[in-house]
């Protein structure tokens, strides 16, 4: 049974369990577009970027997707640090680019406290996550669908673009689609980020050295706390109010 | 380019054994024999090797040595890698298709040609490279580019008159 620390709490898996199942039974939510319980992990969206060292490391970090990473004794993984969420907003910032209509990565987009988007829409209808193409083979048992071409010319299709005879239609590769779900446009108009759902109000006191307080949603942190990316950390700030406690 | 005949493929199927791993022998062999991969061989090997045809179809579009539409009796390989490119590469590679009445990289219509610019064949030395076949050209230049295609397309599929007309172009550029 290999024992791990994530964010400062030690953590006893079992083996074959990846880091992001350890951190989600710890209740730290990471955030993921293309895993899903039931489905081998893919590792393609990068959002579960985690921050890896070992135990007897030099301080030197690695930066890793939880999901392929299997749990292993001595690793100390930072989930929420302020390197991984410079990265993870990087991503979504180019996911949103890529399918402004998607209300999963909108909703993320918000989470994540994202103000602006630099780089021009391209309204794609897809991320290439590969879970359509997984369900499909993995549960439904059919593999209908599934990748064609490489690199920039990569696509989810069917053989010869001709519907298999393996489909079912069963509609599970619609279900686990995160692009699929159209986001709500709301009273303003129609913009490339959404923003609706950041909620300003809420004020949260709690915040660790190198980690949130992990409620979710916590807005407090995302949108007023010291991980802003355009607010400069205050660490002194941090550190009073843990000698407090 | 030589028609597919089922009975052909039932032999190939024959030398190879009945697992996974033999899957991109069985296409390299058949894109070698056949020039193209085509979709009733595609789920010939499928059923036979107990792969998925979605599988297969994935590994078919993804190596670009594989080609799922027919190709020409000779495939013209212009390299368009870095030292190529700096070399003159694109020019050659326009000219080509002008001479050939292509407007991108294609086949061309009586199916004599298949041009595709390539990425790098590992011979930066001799840039810009042409590869036909399995031949290559160094040190390729516009002016080159006719009497090559001319050398390759066989006297019988040639339209009469084209010879002298190519000679005449040739003269031209060489005075």
């Amino acid at each position: 049974m290999p024992t791990l620390k994530i964010n400062g709490i030690s953590v006893e898996v079992e083996r074959g369990a990846s880091v992001l199942d350890a951190a989600r039974f710890l209740g730290i939510h990471i955030p993921t577009l293309c895993h899903d319980d039931g489905l081998t992990p893919y590792g393609a969206c990068r959002l579960c970027v985690v921050e890896v060292s070992n135990s007897n490391g030099n301080g030197r970090t690695k930066m890793l997707s939880a999901c392929t990473l299997p749990a292993e004794d001595g690793l100390v993984v930072q989930t929420h640090s302020a390197k991984v969420e410079k990265a993870r907003r990087l991503l979504l910032e180019m996911y949103v680019a890529t399918c402004p209509q998607s209300k999963t990565i909108q909703d993320l987009a918000s989470k994540y406290g994202m103000r602006q988007e630099r780089l021009a829409p391209k309204f794609d209808n897809c991320i290439q996550c590969g879970l359509c193409v997984r369900m499909c083979e993995e549960q439904m048992m059919a593999g209908a669908i599934g990748f064609a071409g490489r690199g920039a010319k990569r696509r989810v299709s069917r053989p010869f673009d001709i519907t298999s005879p393996l489909c079912r239609q069963c509609g599970a590769c619609l279900y686990v689609c995160p692009v699929c779900e159209l986001r709500c446009h709301g009273s303003s108009a129609e913009s490339t980020l959404c923003n609706g759902c950041l909620n300003f109000s809420t004020v949260c006191f709690q915040s660790y050295d190198d980690a949130m307080c992990f409620l979710d949603p916590c807005h407090a942190c995302e949108v007023g706390g010291p991980f802003r990316s355009d607010v400069p950390v205050k660490l002194s700030t941090v550190k009073s109010a843990q000698q407090e406690k | 380019m030589t028609d597919f005949e089922p009975v052909q493929l039932e032999a190939l199927l024959a030398d190879f054994e009945e697992t996974r791993e033999s899957l991109i022998p069985l296409l390299q062999e058949v894109q070698t024999q056949y020039c193209y991969l085509p979709e009733f061989a595609l789920r010939r090997i499928a059923s036979k090797l107990s792969v998925s045809l979605t599988d297969v179809y994935q590994v078919a579009t993804f190596y670009s040595c594989f080609s799922l539409v027919p190709v020409g009796k000779h495939v013209v390989q212009v390299c368009l890698g870095t030292a190529c490119h700096v070399r003159g590469a694109p020019r050659v590679l326009d000219r080509m298709l002008r001479d050939l009445k292509l407007g991108t990289p294609g086949t061309t219509q009586d199916m004599q040609f298949t041009v595709r610019s390539v990425r790098c064949v590992g011979c930066c030395g001799l840039a810009p490279v042409v590869r036909v076949d399995n031949n290559t050209h160094p040190n390729m230049t516009q002016a080159k580019v006719r009497g090559m295609l001319k050398k390759y397309r066989s006297k019988e599929d040639r339209p009469a008159g084209e010879a002298d007309e190519v000679d005449d172009a040739e003269a031209r550029v060489h005075s």
